[in-house]
């Protein structure tokens, strides 16, 4: 088991590492950020300055471990955008705001999905199985920037009970809440079907029927409470899922998280705060599977060989 | 459990609601609806866009601008009047006086090259590394799955923007995006499918017997999983699908005017209190196709190769 978990660790670990070394890459091969960093009339020796200042004078492996070492320190390198501010400080920031996204995302997802795995699973086969079929797909099949839009066409700009953008109440959770969690319903459902069709064939569950007890009862409080694992464990998947998707839902609301920092430091050809996102990003997806890795082989032993 | 109203005989209306049932039935046995779909929303206009759209894509009439669907009647009076929406567009026109479905027709072409391409290169890419990984192990096998692992971390969205602002927005740009996230998805699954067949008796005896490494690959093995692939490669075209319109729709995929669905609405999104149609119809496209693919896939998986549940 330990062995199993040292290696996958190493695993990420590498990941991460070249995770960083590509975006690190690609954010030099965007142009020379002094471009941006001075004004036209630049001289030669405010060149010379600048570059030092920034340590763009030195080889590019220098650089790259430059950074690395100051990343483990904790410093994520200065923003270009904003002076004298550390883009991990920027990113720490913003990460409530995406925390509470992907929140609310989740919660979205669950109420959707549960109920509606669960109602499918009781009426295996006939028309309102399929439907909720049809109604979790359609989730995966929209575009979600565009059910933002028209989230907000209806909700914001027709009926005026929303507001269009930005955080604070209740009521700016909303639409990004459902824009951004409705994808998730239809894998979340899926889990909850088949697991709650496991349960309705169960020993337990016939003698809860055969007590008499009434239907509804069995059904969501023998069958649901048992039946939830398998989707509780999913959740730190979706999790990640749902903060990486979180780029585009906030740069539509505006909501001020992580994902809207990276889209208008990219615009801004902030590339330390641009990589500093990505391999955050990745780090928490790396972290995420990793997690649910160690959590599986810890509870099926087979894995923890075959690897 | 059973459905009362199926029992022949059991209630009044029982024999037209088992026509309905059977009617369904047979919908969900074969996909006759996600097929139909997909062949007039996507595969059609793709093919004879030339030949069907009615206006041209890309050039518009400004006396012609933001007329609305058809449905729509005129409104207001004086400078406040809107126009109500003609025939002449069906969909609509947008701010330049580009014929909407016009426009819709022309993507369809636009989404599907795309998503043909990159899954046709991912499929090629990850497929040949996932056979070399599970059939000769050791250390290339590591090697591969690193890559597979460090391709799956990345956050998708993000790294096709900084892709975007490094190569600049391009059709090459989003086919490398595509191709660089989705070959690993290949690689991982056709080295699992590698590693199952490689220890069976069939692939030990052709060795005996004498054939080639490439023999047994071509031969033996890529027959066995060939219908994993194409599974894999219906289900993932509604995605690609869903990520070239992201991108487009963010800056960072197809330049305009390229008639790109991503792009379309990006161009209704300022005029959502004005024009909803804009950005409404191409989102509708969109729907219609990816969810239309994501059901023949699913089917697809179902007929050729239950294992794939978890895809």
């Amino acid at each position: 088991m330990q062995r199993f978990i040292m290696i996958r660790m190493f695993h990420s670990i590498i990941a991460l590492v070249a995770v960083s070394m590509i975006v690190f890459g690609l954010g030099r091969l965007s142009g020379n950020p002094l471009d941006t960093l001075l004004d036209v009339d630049a001289t030669a020796e405010d060149y010379a300055r600048v570059s030092a200042y920034w340590g763009l004078d030195q080889p590019l492996h220098i650089q790259y471990l430059t950074y690395i070492g100051n990343m483990a320190r904790g410093r994520f390198g200065e923003s270009i955008r904003f002076p004298g501010q550390d883009a991990g400080a920027l990113l720490w920031g913003r990460l409530p705001a995406t925390l509470e996204l992907a929140a609310i995302a989740l919660v979205v997802s669950a109420l959707i999905a549960v109920p509606l795995g669960v109602i499918v699973a009781v009426k295996k086969d006939t028309g309102i199985d399929l439907a909720g079929k049809m109604i979790a797909l359609m989730g995966q099949s929209l575009p979600n920037f565009w059910l933002a839009l028209m989230l907000m066409w209806v909700f914001a700009v027709n009926l005026e009970w929303l507001p269009t953008s930005g955080r604070g109440s209740w009521r700016h959770m909303i639409m990004p809440g459902v824009a951004l969690g409705y994808f998730q319903v239809a894998a979340l459902m899926r889990l909850t079907r088949s697991s709650m069709l496991e349960v309705l064939d169960t020993e337990y569950v016939k003698l809860a029927r055969i007590k008499g007890l009434k239907e509804g009862w069995v059904i969501w409080k023998h069958c649901l409470r048992n039946a939830l694992i398998a989707p509780i464990t999913y959740f730190g998947l979706i999790l990640g899922g749902a903060m990486t998707g979180s780029v585009v839902i906030e740069s539509i609301f505006t909501w001020p998280g992580v994902g809207l920092l990276a889209i208008d430091a990219l615009r801004a050809k902030d590339f330390q705060v641009v990589q500093s996102v990505v391999i955050f990003f990745a780090a928490i997806y790396i972290a995420a599977n990793l997690l649910v890795d160690v959590l599986y082989a810890y509870l099926d032993p087979r894995i923890r060989y075959t690897h | 459990m059973a459905n009362i109203a199926a029992i022949p005989g059991n209630l009044p209306g029982a024999r037209r609601v088992n026509g309905v049932w059977r009617a369904l039935g047979t919908a969900r046995r074969y996909p006759i609806f996600p097929v139909a779909i997909l062949l007039f929303v996507l595969v059609l206009p793709a093919i004879f866009a030339n030949w069907v759209a009615p206006h041209s894509p890309t050039v518009g009439s400004l006396s012609n601008r933001l007329v609305p669907p058809f449905w729509v009647a005129a409104e207001g009076e004086g400078i406040y009047a809107t126009p109500g929406g003609t025939t002449e567009h069906l969909l609509g026109t947008d701010k330049q006086g580009r014929d909407i479905l016009s426009r819709i027709i022309y993507g369809a072409r636009v989404s599907l090259t795309v998503a043909a391409i990159s899954i046709f290169l991912a499929g090629l890419v990850g497929t040949t590394l996932g056979l070399i990984a599970g059939y000769f192990g050791g250390n290339i096998d590591h090697l591969v799955m690193r890559a597979v692992d460090i391709c799956l971390s990345m956050p998708a969205i993000l790294f096709a923007l900084v892709l975007a602002v490094v190569l600049g927005p391009s059709f090459q740009t989003v086919i490398i995006v595509i191709v660089s996230i989705f070959w690993s998805r290949y690689a991982r699954l056709v080295r699992g499918e590698t590693l199952g067949i490689k220890s069976q008796d069939f692939v030990a005896r052709s060795r005996v017997a004498g054939a080639s490494n490439l023999r047994i690959i071509s031969r033996h093995i890529f027959p066995n999983i060939v219908n994993t692939i194409i599974v894999l490669a219906t289900l993932e075209v509604g995605q690609v699908i869903l990520l070239e319109a992201t991108l487009s729709f963010l800056g960072a995929g197809l330049p305009r005017p390229t008639p790109a669905w991503g792009l379309m609405i990006a161009n209704g999104r300022e005029l959502l209190v004005t024009a909803w149609w804009v950005a409404a119809m191409p989102g509708v496209a969109i729907l219609l196709s990816v969810m239309s693919m994501n059901l023949l896939g699913d089917w697809l998986r179902d007929r050729l190769d239950p294992k794939l549940r978890n895809v």
